[in-house]
């Protein structure tokens, strides 16, 4: 299942970018990281090296810190102890290097934004002051709806997408910086297959192409399983690294969560039956912050096993 | 048939007009200076979900206003204090929007109060005391006057430097705070503009009605386009011709001039909506159409 990681690493960008990644080469790098809420541990010593073109699927139960790992590596997250490094630098310094396509919320404010104008946030949203006339950015709107497929919607609001053309403009507005780390917090959410496969080869494509590594968190491991080098499960009682094979076993996944959990392999997917899902109290936020953004799914609304369809 | 003439007339009288348009000359300045300032407020009003906040703010102005008038102060300076007050505290109290109406719940009352105690307390003129409520058109003297375009140039600058930044963190806060976009700080810095906007709006359409000037305009807009120039720019458009149109209809009559105001207003948006279903459906032909796979 491992890709080979292509040659070509993205051009190096002048004077922005902090001197390229680590010394190890990889654009992700944890070391004893720990995430703690007052005294609720979410995740601890966790060392973990994201190298260039990687894809890397981030799974776990609701409230196992999924969440609070995408916040961590956008660096609005501290960790409570160890390392983390983006780009060889603090992971706020990376910014722009960084792709983020967040978990599908709802959409009152966009509703009245058209595709395109969401993908420009993407290329200067974030700038000060009044926006010079280019023709130059609008040409590179357009080429990036092109890429991802959502040139006919470029100018209709958001709120009469469907959820799929939805994800392709907002992976469109990932790519947008042309970042080096791609990081998908459940962009698979509520899509059907259809688009889950669209918006999958839309990912794959690009860290090919780009050698941009992509960490993808989800609760569905098979609409990527053929695509995932690596898999970090969070649980409630400690986490995994490995490629699928290693992590998604019956072994592996019950001492995880200390209970027994049967991991199956049927027509090349992975049904994993009974794993409890999530803790047992429903998950609490102790820091404010982390309900601004109400990521999480409500306790229960995710099936027990992870593969229900047909 | 008398009758009626007789209301028609209280409420559509042109005599004398030459003569009473050089009266309001100031007015008229004021209420374009209004509506480009209430017209690109809206439409973060908008974006933001902040109309309740708007309402909010505009009974604390008013308390301000009333505690200026019993005092002798200038009403424009008291109206922006108790606006700036109660966005900060809006501001402060709530970053999420179900903190933030249970703030403006209980503020929007007590100023509400205050301002009505302090107009109980106020032995003046009562068209004074009805005006902050409902609006007047010949109030703006030249001290005023300078008041409310300097307050409105500061507003205008505001919005042009933290435009963009502030529409990508109201549309799209989780990935403009990715993006490193200080979302909380912008969403203060709004706050504070909000609440001089309405503080100016106060002045012409009175306390109650600010709304009509800072929310319909930039809704109405929002029905037939969606275009980040259009938008603002139809706003105030939409603004600025209810305010002058409001202000010119109400000249010989002896009613306040929100009714005008807001009947103007009101049907501006009536008529975008009707155009707006028309593009809605428009998109909805598309969206049945095959896609690029």
């Amino acid at each position: 299942m491992r890709q080979p990681v292509p040659a070509a690493v993205p051009r190096a960008r002048l004077g922005e970018a902090p001197a390229g990644g680590s010394d190890s080469g990889a654009v992700v790098s944890l070391r004893g990281a720990e995430l703690s809420y007052g005294t609720r541990v979410v995740w601890q010593g966790l060392d973990l090296e994201v190298r260039p073109g990687e894809f890397l699927a981030v799974l776990g139960p609701n409230g196992s810190g999924k969440t609070s790992f995408v916040r961590a590596l956008l660096g609005r997250q501290p960790l409570s102890a160890g390392t983390l490094t983006v780009l060889g630098g603090s992971p706020r310094e990376a910014g722009r290097h960084v792709g983020y396509v967040p978990q599908q919320a709802e959409l009152s404010a966009q509703a009245m934004l058209r595709a395109r104008d969401l993908v420009r946030f993407g290329i200067d949203g974030h700038r000060f002051g009044p926006r010079p006339r280019t023709g130059a950015v609008r040409r590179r709107v357009d080429e990036i709806l092109a890429s991802v497929g959502a040139s006919a919607y470029a100018d209709v609001p958001l709120g009469m997408l469907s959820g799929g053309e939805r994800q392709r403009v907002r992976i469109g507005q990932a790519l947008a910086t042309d970042p080096r780390i791609l990081l998908c917090d459940e962009p698979l959410l509520s899509l059907d297959l259809n688009h889950q496969r669209a918006v999958t080869e839309l990912v794959d494509a690009r860290r090919r192409s780009h050698g941009t590594a992509v960490v993808f968190v989800t609760h569905e491991i098979n609409p990527v399983l053929g695509l995932v080098d690596r898999v970090l499960y969070l649980a409630p009682g400690g986490h995994r690294i490995g490629t699928p094979e290693e992590v998604l076993t019956s072994e592996s996944l019950s001492r995880l969560y200390g209970t027994r959990v049967d991991v199956l392999r049927v027509q090349g997917r992975v049904v994993v039956v009974g794993a409890p899902d999530g803790p047992a109290a429903p998950p609490h936020h102790t820091h404010e912050t982390a309900h601004e953004t109400a990521h999480e799914t409500a306790p229960g609304a995710v099936p027990q096993t992870e593969e229900v369809r047909p | 048939m008398t009758l009626a003439e007789g209301v028609w007339h209280q409420i559509f009288s042109f005599e004398n007009y030459g003569e009473l348009l050089a009266l309001v000359r100031n007015s008229l300045i004021a209420g374009a200076a209004l509506g480009l300032v209430g017209g690109l407020a809206g439409v973060f009003v908008i974006m933001r979900d902040l109309p309740f906040a708007v309402h909010g703010i505009s009974e604390l102005s008013f308390a301000g206003a009333s505690a200026a008038l019993l005092l002798g102060a200038n009403i424009v300076a008291g109206s922006i204090v108790g606006s700036l007050l109660a966005a900060g505290a809006i501001g402060l109290l709530g970053a999420r929007a179900r903190d933030r109406n249970s703030a403006i719940g209980i503020l929007m009352p007590f100023g509400l109060g205050l301002g009505v105690l302090f107009l109980a307390l106020y032995k003046g003129r009562a068209a004074n005391k009805f005006g902050l409520l409902t609006g007047q058109i010949v109030a703006v003297d030249t001290p005023q006057m300078t008041w409310l375009l300097g307050t409105s140039a500061l507003v205008l600058v505001a919005l042009a430097v933290i435009w963009r930044p502030l529409t990508f963190a109201s549309a799209d806060p989780d990935v403009a705070a990715a993006r490193g976009v200080p979302v909380r700080g912008l969403s203060f810095a709004f706050m504070i503009v909000l609440g001089l906007t309405v503080a100016l709006s106060v002045q012409v359409v009175g306390a109650l009605l600010v709304l009509t000037l800072v929310v319909t305009p930039a809704a109405a807009a929002a029905r037939v386009t969606a275009s980040p120039v259009l938008l603002p720019l139809l706003s105030v458009v939409f603004a600025v011709l209810s305010i002058e149109g409001g202000i010119l209809l109400a000249l010989g009559s002896s009613i306040p001039i929100s009714p005008y105001v807001t009947t103007i207003s009101f049907t501006i948006y009536a008529l975008c909506r009707l155009a707006g279903t028309y593009r809605t459906r428009r998109w909805g032909v598309r969206r049945t159409a095959p896609q690029p796979a």
